[in-house]
């Protein structure tokens, strides 16, 4: 059991900006994410996009905003649960809270911060038959932990960026990647469509266009996948596909917390975003009010208030008085 | 500058007349989502998800798929030869009287 002072549901930005505010009051925060990365949308859907409302900030991209923000956090020392889904939020009788993972992982604390965004992103999955025979036995829609994927022959599908960032990490690793594309366009940042092409001058890639994996085949582990390409049927005997089509945000368990949703959102109050669960907060994305904007600088605002009613419920008789960071820095834990 | 009337057909079938200003810099998922449609407009307009996908009922285009939606409608599912992302097309007053249809959801 991971115990903490406030369970962060969501490694966004909003939850990320959560740690250093709870951490300015010494709460430690851990933090869970559906997704293998920190950083939510912006890490997931537009890294490479600049954003222009962030105060101060007169343009940054998004991916350095997360990595502005993780560095902001780093010194209150957060932990991390990532690529397992937040599942269930249980009562214990001495009023924590346990937030259990689709992998089992369990994390106690007095305060549950959900920061979920528009959900936890799910994988696009292709359209094809015997799909799910295989999710366990070579289908990944994820790449987690890609050492144990070292020196292993793999088949990428996709277009996008995290189709392409991955191939062109194979390709370098192992030296020899397959990449399949429904077209000669691609989603991806130019610079990582053009590393692509150059490997496959190196010899290291091998490109398909106008090609989609329709078939797969295998006792039970994955053994070939079946392309349809412009020229015809091409078999490539592989035991590993990454169908990398993005991925979508779903409420998900969201909607089974006992938890008043209005519009796929979590009802809040403005006071402190408290939900009507009581110790169960909702910032950023995921709650609504009257007057609601979905923006991140909004989440900040929210983020920073929801904290100072976590302060007082998990010291409720413990006095302290707001700081600024300009009188005495800001003081890490150990 | 004025109004525009569109038509925007749910995907139950039900068709909504929606009144769209053509001043305010708009897209036709915006509007959509304006009138709480169930579009849901992920990516918030970069044409990085397909979320907002649009059937166009009328024979006018509204300008050609760009690059980033052509790159996004080829990796989407339901896509037809009339398939443009909503968030690609600005409200203009050459929309006045069209007719558009919310692609099914995904999953």
């Amino acid at each position: 059991m991971i115990k903490t002072d406030i369970v962060i549901i969501g490694a966004g930005p909003v939850g990320l900006f959560a740690v250093f505010e709870a951490g300015l009051m010494k709460l430690h925060c851990h933090l869970i994410d559906a997704i293998p990365q920190a950083g939510g949308q912006l890490s997931e859907i537009y890294p490479k996009k600049p954003i222009y409302d962030i105060p101060g900030y007169p343009t940054i991209l998004a991916g350095e905003l997360v990595d502005n923000l993780m560095e902001q956090a780093a010194p209150f020392k957060p932990g991390f649960t990532l690529g397992e889904r937040a599942e269930t939020i249980d009562e214990l009788p001495n009023g924590n809270f346990v937030v259990t993972t689709s992998q089992g992982t369990k994390h106690e604390a007095p305060v549950v911060m959900i920061a979920g965004g528009l959900g936890s992103f799910e994988p696009r999955k292709p359209i094809i038959e015997n799909l799910s025979d295989f999710e366990q036995n070579g289908v990944n829609y994820i790449v987690k932990d890609p050492d144990q994927y070292q020196g292993k022959e793999m088949v990428i599908s996709g277009g996008g960026d995290s189709a392409l960032d991955w191939a062109v990490y194979f390709a370098e690793k192992n030296g020899f990647v397959h990449l399949i594309h429904r077209s000669d366009r691609f989603r991806a940042h130019k610079d990582s469509v053009a590393k692509a092409y150059k490997l496959e001058e190196q010899g290291k890639l091998k490109l398909y266009t106008f090609a989609e994996v329709k078939q797969l085949e295998g006792k039970q582990q994955l053994e070939k996948v079946i392309l349809e390409t412009k020229d015809g049927i091409v078999p490539i005997d592989t035991a590993l596909w990454f169908p990398l089509f993005g991925l979508s945000p779903k409420l998900g368990p969201i909607a089974d917390w006992g938890l008043e949703i209005e519009k796929n959102a979590i009802v809040v109050d403005t006071f402190d975003y408290q939900t009507n669960r009581s110790g169960v907060f909702a910032i950023g994305d995921v709650n609504t009010y009257p007057g609601k904007l979905k923006l991140i600088l909004c989440g900040f605002h929210e983020a920073t208030l929801a904290v100072q009613s976590a302060y007082k419920r998990i010291n409720p008789d413990k006095k302290f008085t707001l700081k600024y960071t300009t009188v005495q820095g800001v003081q890490g834990f150990d | 500058m004025s109004d525009i009337n569109i038509t925007v057909i749910d995907r139950e079938g039900v068709s909504h007349k929606l009144i769209a200003p053509t001043d305010m810099n708009m897209n036709l998922m915006e509007v959509c989502k304006s009138y709480d449609l169930p579009v849901e407009g992920v990516c918030g307009g970069m044409a990085m998800c397909a979320s907002c996908q649009v059937y166009v009922h009328t024979d006018k285009h509204f300008g050609e798929r760009n690059d980033d939606e052509e790159a996004m409608l080829d990796e989407a599912y339901h896509v037809k030869s009339n398939s443009r992302l909503g968030c690609q097309i600005p409200i203009s007053t050459e929309m006045e009287g069209a007719e558009f249809e919310l692609a099914p959801e995904e999953s």
